[in-house]
């Protein structure tokens, strides 16, 4: 979470992976000029992404090079003769220089290949593609709320500048940049579930209802409302809202700050004086004109924010023992297993950067004066 | 005139002194201008005290702590917070408050170390790219926004997998995701005093670029630093003690705040105070950063204050 991020406070990515120069105004500035100007930008953008991504590989595979356990070993065992230690390095290809080696690594994770994981025995590729679904439903739904709540609150915030509810979205901003995430999920579920027993314990879903629904997008609220069974869907709602809550949170103390510095900006220019000049509502200015400016940033800082929720959400899925990408990473860390924990840094990794260069983009080409 | 008449009548109004007649009390008196400043808010002041605090309790922690954090008792065990326990006990029958104390030690152990390895790397990288121009500040900049396109926590968590657990990996982890937005940062001051006239007058004077860098350059870059540190800080607690949480800081039986809420999970429903209590002093001691580092903005960075 931000400048303390929701991975529980941590700092959110600046604006943008990676961003590209400014381009200086062409001097013909023609529509052909400015498509050209777009198609360059885009291709900075692409080379970038593609520069970013084969360091995430560079990096993961480094890391699993310095692992202290031997590869080797695991897989011949430790009364292994010499030559059958030989032929298990051979097959695996680890004789072959680090070059040739990071090659190999990089043409079967573009085949989706990430091996096989020793503690859950199948292909990582497949865990993650079972796992994936719920840490994205988590984090949508966290976004959902964070925007909901944290686009008003910084709208009226920067409206009634030193207001109660300026000063109230300042404690709760300054809050989720102090608060162990980890932590506030136990006390949400000491107190809502616990004592007041409104929402549903940890987990997706009861297990009344597990494997009820047809998997169609694995997103269970989506599916269970495909399917018409609103029980399961009052179910996994009822699991789904205390993490999403948590998360929402962190992202509405992102995204509430930066909604409220949008709008100060905006409130401050001149048209706006033109427009209470002419006569107009303050709810007309705010809304109508003020906040219709926004929005290109404002979609720029949702996309950053929903990057950071996936991973934030590692610590949140193990306090809800939320069955996602976060819970997978740190079971089969802790086993020592690392082609599943790299594959699920790889893919949030992947997402990560994505969202930054997708709002990069979005920024870029939605703002007619970024061009 | 006498000596006596131009003399400044306190400290104070030497300090405030409009012409200062030494480099020495241009530099005092530039520090408790800022001190002022700082003073006034009285929300940093808070911070300031909560973690002059901190270090005490670390400090002192063997005489303050009333029980021994590591020794077992498992007769008291879940003791609910009361006059003999502060705080309550632990599922070991441990004395919550005393490991809170301890605790107070590596944690600030971790923050420290990581807030000083994370900038340094960071100003060595952002100047160098930024005085050398050209390839250099092309390979160096790549790394950075590659390094700062990536999920930092899941980095950390793959780094300390790989590296085994440890507090020494976790500081590690923690350092080596944390140091591209300084790099950022000091390339960024670097390019604005790099053409500047002051340094092309050291130039002249034959100093070569690494005088120039150490001697020229640094300075002009750690105020802002430091306000980013500051405000880091609180972020850098918070990952600690996820990676405590996780298993994968400090290893028992040493006392690690992020560690004992992972400990009083288990017992959350039942027995609360063993995982609030820890959690509280992690959100007490963040939140004293992050009061710090605003007033610190508003003292050394005031282009950057608040909106």
């Amino acid at each position: 979470m931000t400048r303390t991020a929701p991975t529980g406070g941590q700092a959110l990515p600046p604006a943008g992976a990676a961003p590209v120069p400014a381009l200086p105004p062409a001097p013909g500035s023609g529509r052909l000029a400015a498509t050209g100007r777009r198609a360059r930008a885009l291709g900075g953008i692409l080379l970038s992404l593609a520069l970013t991504l084969l360091g995430l590989l560079l990096v993961t595979f480094i890391i699993g090079r310095v692992m202290p356990i031997d590869p080797v070993l695991k897989v011949v065992g430790e009364r292994a003769t010499p030559e059958q230690y030989e032929a298990a390095r051979q097959a695996m290809g680890l004789d072959q220089p680090l070059a040739v080696q990071f090659l190999t690594y990089i043409g079967d994770v573009l085949r989706g290949d990430f091996g096989r994981s020793i503690s859950t025995g199948h292909p990582v590729a497949e865990d993650l593609r079972r796992v994936f679904p719920a840490t994205l439903e988590l984090a949508a739904m966290g976004t959902l709320i964070g925007v909901l709540a944290g686009v008003p609150l910084g709208v009226v915030a920067a409206a009634r500048r030193g207001g109660w509810v300026d000063q109230i979205a300042r404690v709760a901003a300054l809050v989720g940049y102090s608060m162990p995430i980890f932590w506030l999920g136990l006390m949400g579920l000491l107190v809502f579930y616990g004592i007041l027993g409104w929402v549903g314990g940890p987990g997706r879903q009861d297990i009344l209802y597990d494997g009820m629904v047809p998997e169609v997008t694995r997103l269970l609220l989506i599916d269970s409302a495909l399917a018409g069974d609103w029980g399961a869907f009052r179910d996994a709602f009822g699991h789904i809202i205390l993490p999403a809550s948590l998360l929402g949170y962190f992202s509405l103390a992102y995204i509430s700050r930066m909604t409220r510095s949008f709008m100060l900006e905006q409130l401050s220019a001149e048209y706006i004086t033109t427009a209470r000049v002419k006569g107009l509502s303050e709810g007309r200015v705010v809304w109508g004109h003020a906040f219709r400016n926004i929005a290109v940033p404002l979609v720029t800082v949702i996309a950053l924010s929903f990057g950071s929720l996936l991973e934030g959400s590692v610590l949140t899925e193990i306090i809800f023992s939320w069955p996602g990408i976060g819970s997978y990473i740190t079971k089969t860390l802790l086993a020592g297993d690392m082609n599943a924990v790299l594959g699920g840094t790889i893919v949030v990794g992947v997402c990560f950067i994505g969202l930054n260069v997708l709002s990069d983009l979005l920024y870029r080409f939605l703002d007619p004066r970024a061009a | 005139m006498t000596d006596l008449s131009t003399r400044p009548a306190s400290t104070r109004d030497w300090l405030l002194s409009d012409a200062p007649s030494t480099r020495r009390q241009a530099r005092l008196g530039a520090l408790y201008q800022g001190w002022l400043t700082f003073r006034a808010n009285t929300l940093a002041m808070v911070g300031l005290v909560i973690l002059i605090g901190l270090v005490l309790m670390a400090i002192f922690a063997p005489w303050l702590s009333p029980y021994d954090p590591v020794a077992q008792n498992l007769g008291d065990r879940l003791m609910p917070p009361s006059g003999a326990h502060w705080l309550g006990t632990d599922a070991l029958g441990r004395d919550i408050l005393s490991r809170i104390i301890w605790g107070s030690r590596v944690t600030l152990f971790i923050v420290g170390t990581v807030a000083l390895i994370s900038p340094i790397l960071g100003l060595l990288i952002g100047t160098v790219a930024g005085f050398a121009g050209g390839w250099v500040d092309q390979v160096l900049m790549r790394i950075t926004d590659i390094f700062l396109a990536f999920p930092k926590l899941i980095l950390a968590l793959a780094l300390v997998a790989a590296l085994g657990p440890g507090i020494f990996n976790a500081v590690l982890a923690l350092a080596i995701t944390g140091w591209p937005p300084y790099a950022r940062l000091s390339r960024a001051e670097t390019l604005a005093v790099r053409h500047a006239d002051y340094i092309a007058a050291a130039r002249l004077q034959g100093a070569g670029p690494a005088r120039l860098l150490v001697g020229h350059v640094w300075p002009m870059c750690v105020s802002s630093l430091i306000v980013r540190v500051a405000l880091d800080m609180a972020g850098i607690i918070l990952s600690a003690a996820g990676l405590g949480f996780l298993g994968l800081g400090a290893q028992p039986p040493l006392a690690e705040w992020g560690a004992m809420i992972s400990d009083g999970r288990t017992y959350i429903l039942d027995h609360w105070w063993v995982a609030a209590m820890p959690g509280l002093a992690i959100f007490i001691v963040s939140l004293a950063f992050n009061l710090l580092g605003d007033g610190l903005r508003d003292v050394l960075d005031p282009k950057g204050a608040k909106e």
